[in-house]
């Protein structure tokens, strides 16, 4: 507040139409009215979506922001743009579009005279199938060349890049969206873990943070995949929790493991909390009994083609796990990659004990985090139940790809009310985990103008997210070392020639420093679920059951 | 003024930032000819002296801007040749590399500092209150600006960041600079030339006039000499190398016709219309009317009319009708020169310029939707008007932008837009009312759901989407590929509805409220 200017501010109010006093003081005084209250500097920036704007238009008008962006990134290039004769995603599923349609269901998984599995074969579940067919048969409609059986492999053209990348913006619309709004419905309604202040100016933020989540958005539109619906039905399971439609949550979640099998991540954060929370119930069978009804059900309802004989379903789920691609593939900011600099896990040990020690480490990481959802089920212990389980997949499990980072980045962003300074953290180190993908997909401009925006979003001003955080100096520099060091790489990784015998060494430091930040975020959050409970338990934990 | 450092300029500063991730995202997106004019334009002055920028013809892009958008393509090409040589090398290349595409990108992107420099300066009007950040946010968002900037490629964030500074020093009371501000504005762009008459007789009686003979006669010898000063260094050169003529021929090209090739939803639309409608009601009465021989749908108009009926329109016509149009604002500003209608006089001008000028793009709808945001939200029916008129005039921009990777972009881009403006609006006026409600003593002026803007305004604007949905489906499916440019001409009239609302309504609130 600037007193001195008083005066020559009182002949403005008698004109004053400004929004900018939400206090509405009082006309009558105005030699005692500081000047402050006409020019309130918190409220000078009042963004136009702030409260008292009506929700559903901002809804709106957040939701087609988000839209509008994922239009802008997907006019860049796709992965494996013009690289024939591998190509990239984006040829992988225009094949499945183009396998989905012409054959029968059967010939789906299998390698046949037309389906030839070592060129791009299908190896996500059955109702990824669907959907390539889905969107196989509205591309046929109109551009009928680029699914053509055989003949259109490597198809390329503007045309249709433009209509495959309407399919996943249609998909993005259609699923991920009304479930990012479902959520957040859901979170402001169940007032977890916020205040009443937040409740009525976050809901915004945090729409956006969950909806301009810039990993997803550069993967999906830009180097093209369909994370969206996994990820939405995810999403939308979560919202059915948190708003106690447990069925729906279940048949939600079935169906997002039957898309992509990477769902399975989360498996155990709503194994545990379904069941914590079926235990707590009267009748502690029954409830169980439902549930796997319903999953039960939507499993034999999405496999239907497939169950005619053992074979056929085996078949399947033989393409569904790949062990014999190794347990890391690409450059990935994991425990086997980053530990493989001194353990050469690939050389020391064969497939199968490497697939005992993956599933015991990852048990083993997600253990502590499911058992306290299985003591004390919470709606906020579950959010951070879900980072840490998926965290702990991409971490230890099998067959790893650095873009398996989107499955606990969903999680992250429904906490990002509540850790605001842990999603920035991971956010961008999460994307710097990408950027080798993004400067092989020529998607590096998308890169920095998605990193901009999302900070410029998440450092809005107005908004008080992200500015909390009151550590000593020291703390600070420890804290922005790894930040320093990513500066210098992205830069480095562009100009400087890495050395001959070791061609990847920029990969490897990008992902050893991703990797040690990830492990410090996990451990971190599993300790603030396990505090959850101690501070909830002064509460009351019941009002969340 | 504000200070650097008020959370306002730095909300401003934010929603800049925010655009300019959205132009690095439109780097890749379609670019029209322009591109090539201004690459060309940039190899131009680097590679070669002034004395041939208007006298090279090695490219048909000639430069046929003022001088001083000569030099400022050539400040712009100072750092090419860090980046690639070729890119201002004469003659340039004909399939231009992307980095080539990235480098101009970002020079319009850069350009559009001058816009914030101004836009932050003018985060308080003439009576020093603060602005809605939102009126600002609708400068810097504006999808026209995007669109034809950023997409399209041109450099009108800098001329309107021009434009703007000059309203700053106006609405300042720094009447000098404001005014050798807009003069270096016409010798960036000459079509801004249209407002000059307004800053004339603004400039003229605040500047000038009030003080006494000899003080005024002072101030009218420096502005005067002011002006001259812009105009001598924009000209001196071109004037000393005896191209003057050559110079204004360029600038000027009056061998074009009526019409842009595609039509600006203005006046005229409806002049061309009715001829077409009683050229064939008389036929049909057995007149005898001739078939023009000049089309106006092929853009070049010769010596004969393409008029059937009514009367040629000639350059002189549309200069005559447009300061007609202009006259109730002249002498608006004659008669009471305050800083703080400076704004919706020089938008008005523009207007007129745009609704009766002779070969108007519709591109210069932009200079008066631009400024017209800075005062959207100074009342209720100021906010309901810009919202009408920036949608239409988005609208008008779309068949600039016709390929189909760009559709979504620019449907997008509008739809968002219209939700900020709508969100912001409501909430604004919503707040305002509630406090201050018995201020607000109009009927109509407070926000009832959906009421804000009425029945009319709306059925008007779903009106848009109905051409939309004709024009990209069903007009394939009734007239197959004949009338192929039938949707243009229904996107131009039905804008042409809208603008001509626009321009009324201006006219009415600046005969009633200035």
């Amino acid at each position: 507040m600037k007193p001195d200017q008083g005066p020559t501010r009182l002949s403005a109010i008698a004109s004053f139409r400004d929004p900018q006093g939400p206090e509405g003081l009082p006309m009558a005084k105005p030699r005692k009215t500081p000047t402050f209250a006409i020019d309130p500097p918190a409220a000078a920036t009042r963004l136009p979506w702030h409260p008292p704007a009506p929700p559903v238009p901002t809804a709106l008008l957040i939701s087609l922001a988000a839209l509008l962006i994922r239009v802008l990134v997907s006019v860049g290039p796709y992965s494996g743009q013009g690289a024939a004769p591998k190509f990239g995603d984006y040829e992988a599923q225009r094949h499945w579009m183009e396998l989905t349609l012409h054959l029968p269901a059967s010939d789906w998984y299998r390698n046949t005279s037309d389906n030839d599995l070592a060129y791009w074969g299908l190896d996500y579940p059955p109702l990824s199938a669907y959907q390539s067919l889905l969107h196989g048969s509205l591309v046929n409609a109109s551009l009928p060349d680029a699914v053509a059986l055989r003949s259109s492999r490597g198809y390329e053209s503007p045309e249709s890049k433009l209509l495959l990348r309407w399919t996943v913006l249609s998909s993005d619309l259609l699923v991920f969206f009304p479930a990012a709004l479902w959520f957040v419905w859901a979170y402001m309604k169940g007032g977890i873990g916020i205040s009443g202040e937040e409740r009525r100016e976050g809901w915004t933020w945090l729409l956006a943070m969950i909806l301009i989540s810039p990993c997803l958005v550069l993967i999906d539109h830009g180097h093209f995949q369909y994370n969206c619906i996994s990820l939405g039905l995810t999403l939308g399971a979560i919202a059915g929790v948190l708003s106690r439609n447990e069925l729906v949550a279940a048949f939600l979640f079935t169906l997002a493991i039957n898309h992509k099998q990477m769902s399975l991540y989360f498996a155990p954060a709503f194994f545990s909390h379904l069941l914590g929370k079926c235990l707590k119930r009267k009748y502690p069978i029954v409830e169980v009994m439902k549930l796997a009804f319903v999953v039960l059900g939507t499993f034999a309802l999405v496999w239907w083609p497939f169950l005619h004989s053992y074979e056929a379903a085996l078949q399947v789920i033989y393409r569904l796990a790949p062990f014999e691609r190794g347990i890391y593939e690409d450059y990935v900011a994991n425990f086997w990659f980053s530990t493989s600099v001194l353990i050469k896990w690939k050389r020391l040990f064969a497939i199968k004990p490497l697939k005992l020690m993956s599933l015991s480490a990852t048990i083993l990481a997600f253990l502590p985090s499911f058992v306290h959802q299985v003591k004390s089920p919470s709606n906020l212990g579950f959010l951070y139940s879900l980072m840490n389980s998926s965290f702990s997949f991409y971490l230890f499990s099998y067959q790893v790809h650095e873009k398996s980072i989107l499955l606990p980045l969903l999680p992250a962003s429904l906490l990002a009310l509540k850790e605001p300074q842990m999603y920035g953290w991971f956010v961008y180190f999460a994307l710097f985990s990408m950027y080798p993908l993004m400067c092989r997909d020529q998607l590096l401009l998308q890169y920095i103008a998605m990193l901009g925006l999302f900070f410029l979003i998440y450092y809005s001003p107005g908004g008080n997210h992200g500015k909390k955080l009151n550590i000593s100096c020291g703390a600070k520099v420890i804290l922005s070392l790894p930040f320093v060091c990513s500066l210098l790489l992205h830069i480095s990784y562009l100009q400087i020639e890495p050395p001959k015998r070791y061609p990847f060494f920029f990969d490897a430091l990008i992902m050893f420093i991703c990797f040690s930040q990830f492990a410090i975020l996990t451990l971190y959050t599993n300790y603030k679920q396990w505090m959850l409970d101690t501070h909830s338990r002064s509460i009351g934990v019941k009002k969340d059951l | 003024m504000a200070s650097p450092t008020s959370p306002a300029t730095s909300a401003a500063a934010w929603a800049f930032a925010a655009a300019t991730c959205v132009k690095l995202l439109l780097v890749p997106t379609y670019r029209s000819t322009d591109f090539d004019v201004h690459r060309y334009w940039l190899a131009l002055t680097h590679a070669l002296p002034a004395r041939q920028w208007y006298t090279d013809a090695s490219s048909q892009w000639t430069l046929d801007y003022p001088p001083f958008f000569a030099y400022f393509s050539r400040f712009l090409s100072l750092p090419a040749p860090l980046v690639d040589a070729t890119l201002v090398s004469i003659p340039v290349p004909d399939t231009p590399p992307f980095a080539h595409l990235l480098y101009l990108r970002l020079t319009v992107a850069f350009s559009d500092l001058l816009l914030l420099g101004s836009v932050l300066l003018l985060a308080r009007d003439a009576r020093r209150r603060q602005r809605p950040f939102l009126a600002l946010v609708l400068v810097l968002w504006s999808p026209a600006l995007l669109a034809v900037d950023h997409v399209h490629f041109q450099y009108n964030g800098f001329l309107m960041g021009l434009l703007l500074l000059s309203f700053y020093f106006l609405e300042q009371g720094w009447d000098l600079a404001g005014g050798v501000v807009f003069a270096s504005l016409l010798c960036s762009k000459h079509l801004f030339l249209v407002a000059a008459p307004v800053y004339f007789m603004y400039l003229f009686r605040h500047y000038c006039c009030g003080r006494g003979v000899v003080k005024g006669l002072g101030r009218l010898v420096l502005m005067g000499s002011g002006v001259a000063a812009v105009f001598a260094a924009a000209f001196a050169p071109f004037v000393y190398y005896g191209q003057m003529q050559q110079v204004f021929n360029r600038l000027f090209p009056f061998g074009r016709g009526l019409c842009h090739a595609y039509w600006a939803p203005n006046f005229w639309v409806f002049y061309i219309m009715l001829d077409k409608i009683l050229a064939f009601l008389l036929r049909r009465l057995g007149f005898n009317i001739a078939i023009p021989e000049a089309s106006f749908t092929a853009g070049l108009v010769g010596d004969s009319s393409p008029f059937a009926v009514l009367p040629k329109v000639t350059p002189i016509t549309t200069f005559l009708l447009v300061i007609l149009a202009m006259i109730p604002c002249l002498v608006k500003a004659f008669s009471n020169p305050q800083p703080k209608h400076i704004i919706r006089w020089v938008s008005y001008a523009c207007t007129c310029g745009f609704m009766f000028g002779w070969h108007v793009h519709e591109k210069a709808s932009l200079h008066f939707t631009i400024p017209l945001a800075l005062i959207a939200m100074d009342s209720l029916n100021d906010a309901r008007h810009y919202f009408l008129l920036s949608i239409v005039s988005c609208y008008s921009l779309f068949p600039l932008l016709f390929e189909n990777q760009e559709y979504l972009i620019k449907v997008m881009l509008l739809l968002t837009y219209a939700a900020l403006m709508w969100v912001g609006f409501t909430s604004h006026f919503a707040a305002n009312s509630d406090q201050e409600g018995k201020k607000v003593n109009r009927p109509g002026s407070t926000v009832k759901k959906n009421g804000f803007i009425g029945w009319v305004g709306l059925s008007y604007l779903l009106g848009i989407a109905a051409i939309e949905l004709w024009s990209r489906v069903f007009h394939h499916h009734v007239f197959g590929d004949t009338l192929p440019f039938l949707p243009l001409i229904m996107v131009s009239l039905y804008c042409g509805v809208g603008m001509m609302y626009s321009w009324m309504w201006q006219l009415v609130c600046i005969v009633r409220h200035t």
